[in-house]
């Protein structure tokens, strides 16, 4: 049983592949969070334009991205756009399907904690002279965003753990290199040991997340 | 009455089917203490968020230390400065120090450094009696601390006008005291002062002229002892009486 999916040796031929491929999951993380919470919160901002004009097509927008299924995106552009005469590799494919896909996410997070700052708040800094821009950049985002902090680090999570679709298209993240060296290997050992580092990866951030959690419980009470 | 300070001509406010406000017209000289009373709903509040463009007359025409409040060239920004403004409820800013709430304005409005902020922002503070609580944060203050905070953050723009928007109908009754006693030290200062409030005794002691408004309008005006003690009208006559049975 050992021998089968927790093979030392073959741990150690494929440590250099699965390495590669962890690196590759945290540069990626690293583009698309960034990204994601960039869109996110230019959606939120947007949307507190009160013009109508402004607020449907950015509900539409947010609906949709929310209502497509990443991979099915994904696929999409990775597949669809040479037809068009884009080829823009894995990698910038997953960047974007993150960037529209989880912007809607944090866009609505954001949006939510917006929303969650009371309306005086922004009237106490108008009244003072302060610019619609200024009251929100320095009054309502700073409160906004530590109202909805649990929100956006259990969105980071899912968004790290999506980072694994990038193996359908070929980005030679955590998840594609271990099925390449399982796959040279013969044995499912890879995979363990990747589904190993992904947990070793997010747990601190899940415990990170519960305290959170706790603390804005208590906050409430 | 020499040229007035605060200059408001046939207020109106729609909100929705809600006529608010009925053609208002208000004019406060300098140095005025100016009390607004009249029953929930009769428009005060409104008229008081109207002078500084918080809301939108629906018409009229609002001047206010000669600046024109409604011109669209008006740069609504720079006119606010000179425009104080006190909360029912406080709302001071919960992410920051109470002297981080009285320098923000002064930092990005005012556009002084921070050691000149901070250094208007400590006066500022001292003149409400809280120079000691700088580093607080909202939390840590009682309510009266608060709204202390919130006028130090007001007059440390060095506006010409205060609002008071029922200043001290969110404090617990102990708390009422020291928020009057720096409402009383502001006036002794030559501050002009519009005040939406049910502090009656503060009313007689302090007020230059009492405004009394019901259903959208001014119904009646004079000095405090006329108002209270000989009111003409019949609308003002109960709203008096029921006040004081209290």
């Amino acid at each position: 049983m050992i021998q089968t999916f927790f093979n030392i040796e073959i741990i150690a031929a494929a440590w250099p592949i699965v390495l590669s491929g962890l690196l590759n999951t945290i540069l990626l993380s690293l583009i698309v969070v960034p990204l994601g919470l960039f869109g996110g919160l230019i959606l939120a901002l947007l949307a507190s334009v009160k013009n109508p004009l402004v607020r449907w097509p950015l509900m539409a927008w947010v609906d949709f991205f929310r209502a497509f299924p990443p991979l099915v995106l994904l696929i999409l552009l990775f597949a669809g756009l040479p037809f068009a005469g884009l080829e823009l590799g894995g990698f910038a494919c997953v960047a974007i399907a993150f960037f529209l896909n989880t912007g809607a996410y944090y866009g609505e997070i954001f949006r939510a904690g917006i929303d969650s700052v009371p309306a005086g708040q922004v009237e106490a800094g108008r009244s003072t002279g302060l610019s619609r821009l200024q009251a929100m950049g320095y009054i309502v985002l700073p409160q906004a965003v530590r109202n909805v902090l649990p929100d956006l680090l259990s969105n980071t999570l899912e968004v790290v753990k999506l980072t694994s679709l990038g193996s359908v298209v070929a980005v030679p993240e955590l998840l594609y290199q271990a099925r390449q060296a399982q796959s040279l290997t013969y044995n499912p050992t890879p995979i363990v040991v990747a589904a190993i580092i992904y947990f070793l990866m997010l747990w601190p951030l899940v415990r990170l997340l519960s305290r959170l959690e706790n603390r804005a419980l208590a906050g409430r009470r | 009455m020499t040229k007035p300070i605060v200059d408001a001509r046939a207020i109106h406010k729609h909100f929705g089917a809600l006529h608010v406000l009925k053609g208002v017209d208000l004019r406060v000289a300098e140095r005025e203490l100016v009390f607004v009373i009249g029953p929930s709903g009769s428009g005060k509040s409104t008229l008081l968020r109207c002078l500084n463009r918080l809301e939108e007359p629906s018409s009229g025409s609002i001047v206010v230390d000669g600046i024109d409040m409604l011109d669209p060239r008006t740069d609504i920004n720079h006119a606010r400065q000179r425009i104080g403004m006190v909360f029912q409820s406080f709302n001071l800013y919960p992410h920051m120090t109470a002297l981080g709430n009285v320098t923000l304005a002064l930092r990005k409005v005012a556009g002084k450094s921070r050691a000149e902020a901070d250094r208007l922002g400590h006066a500022a503070l001292e003149r409400v009696g809280l120079a000691d609580r700088a580093e607080h944060t909202p939390g840590q203050l009682s309510g009266g601390q608060q709204q202390r905070v919130a006028i130090a953050r007001s007059i440390a723009l060095e506006p010409r006008v205060m609002l008071f928007d029922e200043p001290t109908s969110a404090l617990d009754p102990e708390l009422v005291g020291s928020v009057l006693e720096v409402m009383r030290s502001l006036r002794e200062s030559g501050m002009t002062m519009i005040v939406v409030s049910h502090e009656m005794g503060f009313a007689r002691n302090a007020a230059d002229r009492v405004v009394f408004m019901d259903d959208g309008l001014i119904v009646e005006q004079g000095p405090p002892a006329a108002i209270f003690e000989t009111p003409t009208h019949e609308r003002t006559r109960a709203f008096i009486g029921q006040i004081q049975r209290h």
